[in-house]
């Protein structure tokens, strides 16, 4: 009994097919669209993590040297003779002949198992591993480049990030030539409630807590968001379609539902059956969702690397790996999302009495209280959005800035697009012209879903490409101001840097040196420059504001300049004087913009840095020469100093690179764009077609009355078309307070940033042509359905007996 | 925590211990070293002292290793253990972070109903571990024995010893009232029948006063303990899977050294009886029984928690009970070690190692 | 008027041996079987037959909104059935007027949207005539309600008005009364009647009902696929 209920209830899918078809496409390409964007994510989290976690220990507490570069060994042992647990670790860049890896030396048996990268299975691992000859531990990628110049045996380890060695500490000592002298310390959690305070056994070091998360993470979150962005703003559209197409096969479905009641199935089987119909459906276009997922991450994987790489210099591999846990959640949003858009047609099945009339009427009808309901909590959204704007602080509330408003355009599109329509009917004259807009009207509670769902795709991508623009523009430019030296050279070791000084001067115009220290300012650890006293820093360099007179007095050395970030976190005001290392103090005389990076930065006068800091490495340098002839004067030092290409930067080189990283996000941003705009197309197709099926009864009329099928399909492409145009049109305005909200308040409060925003109309006009091109394909197959309608479809609406 | 971090460090000094026996035989040839350039122990060889109280880094593996019966003011009775080892990946000496050597450091405290242990693992070469000969001082991290030498008399005949961990901890002082005793011919400890020995010498006279705590509860208490040295780089055969080693200190002031290497055969037993002024006489092998009377299950393994010592030709014939059946040495090479208790012929206290369960 | 003494030719509307089938599961059918019919100007027919005889159908024709297989019919001597769909739609636009029994009004037009809809399709709107329908039919009230809010006898009228707002020379009515009770039904097509004539429309009406039929000027037969008196 139950079984033949079952397949009564299944078998309006075989009458339907294309409707069927839409269900399966909506849940799927919800799936998909989320499960690819949150692969990605936790593909690039996870990376930063194990980065963060692996090379950094950063889920430790960390000890550093307040002064200088490096913690004398004895001050390890006075620190565990002390009673404290900690594990020293010597790191830095080493080259393996022309592969250049970040060498982490540890100590395995202090090192705390919070933060072991691997274990030696047994003690000969161990014995390898601390022997003399050496052991790199390295990923498959690392292994696969160093096997012949490494000189020491190789041991592949999956989950160390690439261009990355660990090593004992007693070989990066030796090869870093570090005569034991430790980078810094890595402290256990849990110690001991009795030791003695680290002011008494090492006042040299100050203790640096652990982060709960890894900075790259922090750095990059704004890029995930739009990622997140695109992937839950397809989902919400897919989820308009399965809620459309659910609702439409119910309806369609009252009379075989009032049947099975009559010959006895109880409400709840019935339920149950329809439930279990609908998770099926869940079921199955879930599995395609995340494998469809799973190819669009595998696709976009390269470019969102590519572009972390060069953006913010984050590793992330290229491949992906199937992670259990976004299948899992893939599956479970496919599920829950199908089960919240088809609640309110289960609800009503519920509801209906048993012998409902079977007479079609409009599957989502929406009374003009629903619109107006709709626009209040529009209003009310906006409100909050704004409020937040102006009186929140955070990022949280930059999120919540950022959803209020999305929320509040979508509810308040209806009533803007039925004023239009209002408007537009109430200046035509022509009968036929008012019908149009009135009819249009009349669709707009059946489209307002879909039409809601091309709007946040629009906004979001006018919202996030202006961002991304601004941007691009910005930083490019910055790049140029900053960059204005010909040639960048990194010497390998003081004996050379002293030859370069000497030579570099005869063949160019100038030679600036950039030498910088990581001070404590402020109670943070971060870079201190110094710089020359040059036309070249007076003309270019990036000031957002700064006293009268400032490069004098930066080259006085009383003067100091910091960056965007540290004026903005630490609130450091020009004409402040703030401490730059134990009894150097300067005056804050300006601030320069210094996009990209995460933390504080301050420039100083060259000599009093080196007064300050007599031992600071003096090994980078720009040059000032003739453009063209940078490329000659590169070669040559190439030759004459036997440097590494990497060592010789050129600034053209560094700009193309730089330009060539922004491609690379455009083309994800673009790919991202065109998928988004091609969901909110198939709602738009499956909200069409789901109309084009009570519309008959609309158009009948009008085509009795003399009207052709031919101009009645114009007519419905006409009026596809307007609404998207009125959609488009409201889209521009949200997504520009969209790009606002990113770049003045997001951006604000993930980096201490802020860009520029600049506008790009040409942008729109692509992104509206692909739209338009959406629309179009939308409205199609609904309307050739109806150009092409039997006549006798047609008087079939005028039949007395139906 | 300690102990979860004992689990997760690799050093296997056992392991090494072991593993070393392999190659060991072959360099057992009078050339003084075996195959990996480590020096093995000759017999006739005169021990030095203060000198050799410091450090052999050309042998594979050495101990400092102080055991003590404890009581406290109420009668509770307590053990005590602080161990040093000493483990060569190469021989010899290195600077900073080249030095091979590795250190060891297990602390422990046994009451009736608990044990703790603690470890703490170290490279030497850079002053978080070490021992140096005079003034003499071994540590690992906080923990140390320092000795605090009067104006004649051994280097070791006044010890400070401390170690502190996360729930327990101790500071003991150290008197010793008789001298340091040779192990075997001279301080020349044959390990099996096949020639493996070790240089081993003790001071089992050592008076203790001193403060353990307990989850941070201090109580004094006063006792005996017994520090043994021992260093060698091959000392069980490659067929020996582990011993029985008890240290007693009997009513009438006299001590005991027993041991059983068991091999696949059978044992290799030895004993030394010394007198309560410090006389040393071993017994022949065959003159020592060492007979398990009852297992008991300590880290998830069957342990002969209970033994019965017989020495005929003394008239020795006792039961020993330990104080606590589950003296498990949770580390990184896990055994058993805690203070136990005899009767018999005569009674007394003392400590028992047993390794390779 | 009667039709006695005019000719074919000048008939308003003539159909001359009419055939229509359907294609349905168990084959063709041929619901008219050779059907002639004349109207005149301003005449009102009442086509009566049973259930399933091909009323609609003959009407349906009538009005353009399909082709019969074969036959001929004219209007003002003119051959609706050689158009094509264009022309078709010109014809129903320009010549005849629909009332059915389901209304059929535009739903997202109002009252007097509705109403002038056709006659300004027709390009024959004018505000006088239609303030007078809209007086005579009793829609004064009405005009700026949309359908779904009147009740069944309410939108018939709009939809006679709409109908004759046209001035279309042909009415062409498929059971206007069928959806209504006996007294609001015969209050309806009194007030067609009378509007048609002061329209000088023509009025070809589908009822079932003789009671009905009897106010018209004629009553035909459709039995067997074709016309009997």
């Amino acid at each position: 009994m139950i079984w033949a209920a079952f397949l009564a209830l299944l078998s309006h899918w075989r009458h339907r097919p294309l409707q069927l078809v839409t269900l399966i496409i909506g849940i799927t390409l919800a799936t998909a669209l989320w499960s690819g964007v949150q692969a990605i994510n936790a593909e690039a989290r996870a990376s930063y993590a194990r980065a963060a976690s692996i090379l950094d220990q950063n889920g430790l507490p960390q000890l550093l040297p307040k002064n200088g570069d490096t913690i004398p060994m004895a001050v390890y042992a006075k620190l565990r003779r002390a009673g404290w647990s900690v594990s020293p670790v010597i790191e830095g860049d080493y080259r393996f002949g022309p592969f250049r890896v970040r060498l982490i030396g540890i100590e395995p048996l202090t090192m705390p198992i919070e933060n072991r990268i691997f274990a030696p299975s047994d003690s000969s691992e161990l014995v390898d591993f601390i022997s003399k000859k050496g052991l790199l531990v390295v990923s498959p990628a690392t292994a696969a480049r160093l096997k012949d110049v490494a000189g020491m045996p190789l041991k592949i380890y999956e989950d160390i990030p690439d261009d990355a060695a660990f090593t004992d500490i007693g070989a990066a000592d030796r090869l870093l030539n570090r005569k034991g002298s430790l980078s810094r310390i890595v402290m256990a959690t849990g110690q001991r409630p009795d030791l003695p305070a680290l002011e008494t056994v090492a006042p040299e070091l100050i203790s640096q807590s652990a982060d709960d998360r890894p900075d790259m993470a922090r750095l990059t979150d704004s890029f995930h968001l739009n990622l997140t962005a695109f992937g839950f703003l397809a989902f919400v559209v897919g989820l308009f379609i399965v809620y459309s197409a659910t609702g439409l096969s119910f309806q369609q479905r009252r009379a075989t539902f009032r049947t099975l009641r009559s010959l006895g199935v109880s409400l709840q089987s019935m339920t149950a059956m329809l439930l279990v119909e609908i998770m099926l459906f869940a079921l199955i276009s879930g599995v395609l969702g995340v494998l469809i997922g799973y190819f669009l991450a595998s696709a976009l994987l390269p470019g969102v690397a590519a572009t972390l790489r060069g953006l913010y210099g984050a590793s992330v591999p290229g491949s992906l790996s199937f992670r259990p846990e976004w299948w899992l959640a893939g599956m479970a949003m496919a599920l829950a999302g199908t089960a919240l858009s088809s609640f309110q047609s289960l609800w009503r099945v519920r509801r209906m009495p048993i012998l409902a009339a079977a007479q079609p009427r409009a599957w989502a009808g929406m009374s003009a209280i629903t619109l107006r309901l709709q626009a209040l909590a529009g209003a009310i959204l906006f409100g909050i959005s704004v409020f937040l704007a102006f009186a929140g602080s955070g990022l949280a509330s930059g999120f919540g800035v950022l959803g209020a408003l999305l929320l509040a355009s979508a509810f308040l599109l209806p009533a803007f697009l039925s004023r239009s329509l209002r408007f537009a009917e109430g200046r035509s004259s022509d009968a036929l012209a008012v019908w149009f807009w009135a009819d249009t009207r009349l669709q707009l509670p059946g489209l307002s879903l879909a039409l809601m769902a091309l709007l946040l795709s629009l906004a979001v991508n006018i919202g996030v490409g202006t961002m991304v623009s601004s941007f691009r523009l910005t930083f490019l430019g910055w790049l140029d101001q900053r960059l204005v030296a010909e040639l960048y050279v990194t010497a390998r070791d003081e004996a050379e840097a002293a030859r370069l000084r000497e030579w570099l001067p005869k063949h160019s115009d100038a030679v600036l040196p950039i030498w910088s220290v990581e001070g404590n300012v402020l109670g943070d650890r971060l870079q201190i420059f110094g710089v020359a006293d040059h036309p070249t820093y007076r003309d270019h360099w990036p000031l957002l504001n700064g006293l009268p007179d400032v490069w004098n007095r930066v080259a006085q050395g009383d003067g100091a300049l910091v960056n965007e970030q540290l004026w903005r976190v630490k609130g450091v005001q020009p004409g402040q004087t703030i401490s730059l290392s134990d009894g150097w103090t300067v005056t804050v005389v300006g601030i320069y913009s210094d996009y990209g990076n995460p933390k504080g930065q301050a420039i100083v006068g060259l000599d009093a840095l080196v007064q300050h800091y007599p031992n600071l490495a003096k090994l980078r340098y720009g040059i000032r020469i003739d453009p063209a002839l940078a490329p000659d004067l590169k070669l040559q030092i190439l030759r004459e100093f036997g440097l590494p290409e990497s060592n010789v930067i050129d600034q053209a080189s560094l700009k193309r690179q730089s330009q060539a990283v922004f491609e690379q996000t455009f083309a994800v941003t673009g790919a991202l764009n065109v998928l988004t705009l091609a969901v909110a197309g198939f709602a738009m197709f499956a909200s069409l077609l789901t109309l084009s099926g009570i519309r008959l009864p609309q158009l009948a009329p009008v085509w009795a009355m003399g009207v052709r099928r031919r101009d009645l399909a114009l007519l419905e492409i006409a009026r596809t078309l307007a609404l998207w145009c009125a959609t488009f049109i409201a889209a521009i305005p949200v997504g520009l307070a969209l790009a606002w909200v990113l770049l003045a308040i997001v951006n604000v409060e993930a980096f201490g940033w802020r860009l520029p925003m600049m506008i790009f109309p040409a942008d729109w006009l692509w992104l509206g042509a692909v739209a338009f091109v959406a629309s179009v394909l939308s409205v199609l197959l609904p309307v050739m359905r109806l150009a092409t309608v039997n006549p006798a479809d047609l008087l079939r609406v005028f039949a007395n007996e139906r | 925590m300690n102990v979860r971090y004992a689990a997760y460090a690799f050093i296997a000094l056992w392991g090494l211990v072991l593993g070393a026996a392999g190659v060991g035989a072959q360099g057992f040839a009078g050339l003084g070293s075996d195959a990996h350039g480590f020096a093995v122990p000759q017999r006739g060889l005169v021990l030095s002292f203060p000198r050799d109280h410091g450090p052999h880094p050309d042998f594979r593996i050495e101990w400092w290793y102080v055991t003590a019966n404890l009581q406290a003011a109420d009668g509770r009775r307590l053990g005590a253990q602080w161990t040093l080892f000493r483990s060569a990946l190469v021989p010899g000496e290195g600077q900073g972070w080249a030095d091979p050597q590795i250190w060891i450091g297990h602390a422990a405290v046994t009451t009736a109903d608990s044990h703790y242990v603690a470890e703490r693992l170290g490279r030497g070469g850079v002053g978080q571990a070490g021992v140096v000969a005079d003034p003499f001082e071994a540590w690992i991290d906080d923990w140390q024995m320092d000795a605090n030498r009067p104006a004649d008399g051994d280097v070791l005949d006044r010890v400070e010893l401390r170690a502190q961990a996360q729930d327990f901890g101790y500071h003991l002082t150290l008197a010793a009232k008789g001298h340091l005793i040779l192990q075997g011919d001279r301080g020349y400890s044959v390990k099996s029948s096949m020639g493996q020995a070790s240089y081993y010498y003790s001071q089992p006279f050592y008076e203790v006063r001193g403060t353990v705590s307990i989850g941070g509860a201090p109580v004094a208490v006063t006792g005996r303990a017994w520090l043994d040295r021992e260093w060698s780089s091959q000392p069980l055969a490659s067929n020996q899977t582990g011993w029985d080693w008890f240290s007693l200190h009997l009513a009438s002031g006299e001590k005991i050294m027993a041991f059983r290497l068991r091999d696949t055969g059978g044992a290799f037993t030895s004993a030394n009886w010394i007198s309560a002024d410090g006389k040393t006489t071993p017994m022949a092998s065959g003159d020592v029984v060492l007979e398990p009377l009852r297992k008991a299950s300590a880290g998830g393994r069957e342990v002969p928690v209970a033994w019965r010592v017989k020495i005929p030709s003394r008239g020795l014939d006792i039961t020993t009970r330990p104080l606590n059946d589950n003296a498990w040495m949770a580390t990184s090479t896990p055994y058993w070690e805690g203070p136990i208790f005899f009767e018999g012929t005569t009674s007394g206290e003392g400590y028992l190692e047993m390794t390779g369960y | 008027m009667t039709l006695a003494g005019a000719t074919r030719n000048e008939m308003l509307l003539s159909l001359s041996n009419i055939v229509k089938s359907y294609q349905t599961a168990e084959g063709g059918i041929e619901i008219l079987r050779g059907v002639d019919l004349d109207l005149a100007a301003a005449e009102s027919v009442a086509l009566a037959g049973e259930s399933g005889s091909g009323k609609s159908t003959l009407l349906h024709l009538a009005g353009g909104l399909d082709r019969p297989d074969s036959g001929i019919i004219l209007m003002n001597g003119q051959d609706v059935g050689a158009l094509d769909d264009s022309g078709r739609a010109r014809y129903r636009r320009r010549e005849v007027g629909l009332v059915f029994q389901q209304f059929n009004l535009i739903p997202s037009l109002n009252v007097a949207a509705n109403i002038s809809f056709h006659a300004k399709l027709a390009g024959r709107f004018d505000v006088d005539w239609e303030r007078e329908l809209v007086d005579r039919l009793g829609l004064g009230d009405l005009l700026t309600r949309y359908p779904e809010q009147l009740s069944g006898g309410q939108q018939q009228r709009v939809a006679i008005g709409r109908t004759l707002a046209a001035r279309p020379p042909l009415v062409l009515a498929d059971e206007p009364t069928g959806n209504l009770d006996e007294a609001t039904g015969d209050a309806v097509l009194d007030l067609m009647l009378s509007l048609s004539r002061s329209a000088g429309s023509a009025l070809l009406l589908v009822t079932h009902s003789t009671r009905l039929a009897g106010k018209l000027d004629r009553k035909v037969f459709l039995r067997g696929g074709k016309i009997v008196p």
